[in-house]
């Protein structure tokens, strides 16, 4: 218990530590970076010099201000991101829960070899192709956008999962528990599983954050008004305090997911 | 090596060869524009079409190759060296300089990629030239993509740190950075050449995603992810403007069946 405990007040340290460490770096970036002083306005050529020092001088006000309003949406940052997030929140859990879904089927089918063939095929071809061409397909065909982020994430998790049931097998107890006829469902749930536990949960965290990266493109091509689109944006407008305050948050979130992954894994590898 | 694995290095070095000659298959520049044949569908004379500027496709499109497989196998030797030079001095010198880096990658890594390019291509200079912007694009991809081959390096560093060999060397009077540059670091030639292959289509992935939402090289560069941008206009959805994604694709295909490990890792 104890040092479970210990183990929990390393890792809120760590993320702490992140946290303090991101905010002053990001803070000397936004302010010492080679485009700080850029704004897209000031690409506009009708623009004569009083008009371009007055965007400057906004421009250097809004930097100095703090990192609480977006200069080029000018909002408060916590009010843009209260508005996306459930939007992200709902796309990437919707997205996991059906790739995790597909991958683990797949992979615990993909021991007849018509279905290896058939989820190896299919998951070579998804492997293959940008997340924005997937977005963009998927979009031309009238499909749902929700579809996009499982497509991306599927062969990801499916070869790792397929891998890890594979060495599960090969084990000796679960030849054992076979050989005394334990059924294949039995055999899953109780010998295989238990045992890739620690590699899955270290993967939900890892895919968590590939879910996040594959929604920047699908929200700014699908036209979803959440997070990876609004990165977007603040990413074309130069709107530095707001990209690095996302950046930032999704930091210190994809922490915390690890943390917890890592807090849950010893306990279930006992108990495996 | 399968039969498998040799149709596709077979494959990959055809495309290699024809992104080589991109000057002289089609017989025209990648930035000509021809005035009386904008959007032109696919003909004898322009096998893919043009653009809305009347630019050949074809050319772009072997022009784009070239492009990106060149300057994503240079990035990735880019990141192999940063890989090497922090995964190296963790593995081997250990202690509080190891956490520092281990921290630093773990750090690297949980930050989404695409996010992580987005942010730093902002905050580089707006009116970079085409040529910059076209470097920086694959400057930054090289910078930020050496955490994770610099996991596997100090891996491979700390099992060889007290191996025979290097305890002989030590033993012998070689000081320690002789040691890690001389004996252990050339040890690690197939680990990092496994890592040049899986980082090659990680990057060829994220200059294509990057480039598609514009933030990639600028005209009148092609590059796969710049020549993606014409798929984001519906009116000018046609078949053939699919030729990018195809090749991205059959290259990546051919990347994943040549490595041995299955390149999972893309």
């Amino acid at each position: 218990m104890g040092r479970g405990l210990r183990k929990l007040a390393r890792q809120v340290g760590a993320v702490a530590a992140t946290a303090i460490l991101g905010g002053l770096l990001t803070a000397a970036l936004v302010r010492n970076s080679p485009g700080a002083d850029s704004d897209e306005r000031l690409l506009d050529p009708r623009l004569d010099a009083a008009s371009i020092a007055a965007i400057r001088a906004e421009h250097t006000n809004f930097l100095h201000a703090g990192f609480w309003r977006s200069p080029s949406l000018n909002r408060p940052i916590s009010d843009l991101i209260a508005a996306r997030l459930p939007v992200t929140l709902r796309l990437i859990g919707i997205g996991l829960l059906a790739a995790w879904g597909a991958a683990l089927l797949l992979a615990i089918l993909s021991r007849n070899a018509a279905f290896a063939g058939i989820a190896g095929v299919a998951s070579a071809c998804t492997l293959c192709l940008p997340s924005a061409v997937l977005a963009i397909l998927v979009f031309s065909l009238g499909g749902p956008v929700g579809v996009v982020i499982p497509l991306v994430l599927f062969p990801r998790i499916f070869e790792t999962v397929r891998n890890l049931l594979e060495h599960a097998y090969t084990l000796p107890h679960i030849l054992t528990a076979r050989a005394k006829g334990v059924s294949t469902a039995g055999i899953l749930l109780r010998h295989a599983l238990p045992v890739c536990a620690p590699e899955l949960l270290a993967l939900a965290g890892v895919s968590a954050i590939m879910a996040f990266g594959a929604a920047i493109p699908v929200e700014t091509l699908c036209d979803v008004p959440g997070l990876g689109q609004l990165a977007w944006k603040a990413a074309t407008a130069r709107d530095l305090p707001l990209l690095v305050t996302l950046t930032l948050l999704i930091a210190i979130a994809t922490q915390v997911v690890n943390a917890a992954a890592d807090w849950l894994t010893p306990s279930t590898g006992q108990a495996a | 090596m399968s039969l498998r694995a040799r149709i596709a290095a077979v494959v990959l070095g055809l495309i290699l060869m024809a992104s080589l000659c991109a000057d002289w298959i089609p017989g025209m520049s990648y930035a000509q524009q021809h005035r009386d044949a904008t959007s032109a569908a696919p003909s004898l004379r322009y096998p893919l079409g043009t653009d809305d500027l009347g630019r050949d496709r074809l050319a772009r499109l072997l022009s784009a190759t070239r492009i990106s497989l060149l300057l994503a196998a240079a990035a990735a030797v880019g990141a192999l060296v940063l890989a090497s030079v922090a995964g190296g001095v963790a593995g081997y010198c250990g202690g509080w300089l190891d956490r520092c880096i281990v921290r630093a990658i773990d750090l690297m890594l949980s930050i989404p990629w695409l996010l992580l390019l987005l942010a730093v291509r902002a905050l580089l200079p707006l009116n970079a030239s085409p040529v910059a912007s076209l470097v920086l694009t694959y400057a930054l991809l090289a910078a930020l993509g050496w955490a994770s081959p610099a996991r596997v390096v100090r891996a491979g560093v700390r099992n060889f740190r007290n191996s025979e060999f290097v305890l002989q060397a030590r033993a012998e009077g070689c000081t320690e950075t002789r040691v890690l540059l001389r004996h252990v670091l050339p040890n690690l030639k197939p680990t990092l050449l496994a890592q040049f292959w899986t980082s090659v289509p990680v990057f060829i992935l994220s200059e294509a995603n990057l480039g598609f939402l514009g933030l990639s090289a600028g005209e009148p560069f092609p590059t796969w992810g710049s020549l993606l941008r014409e798929l984001q206009s519906p009116l000018l959805l046609r078949p053939e403007a699919f030729a990018p994604a195809a090749a991205i694709a059959i290259t990546l295909l051919c990347f994943k069946m040549v490595t041995p490990w299955g390149g999972s890792q893309v």
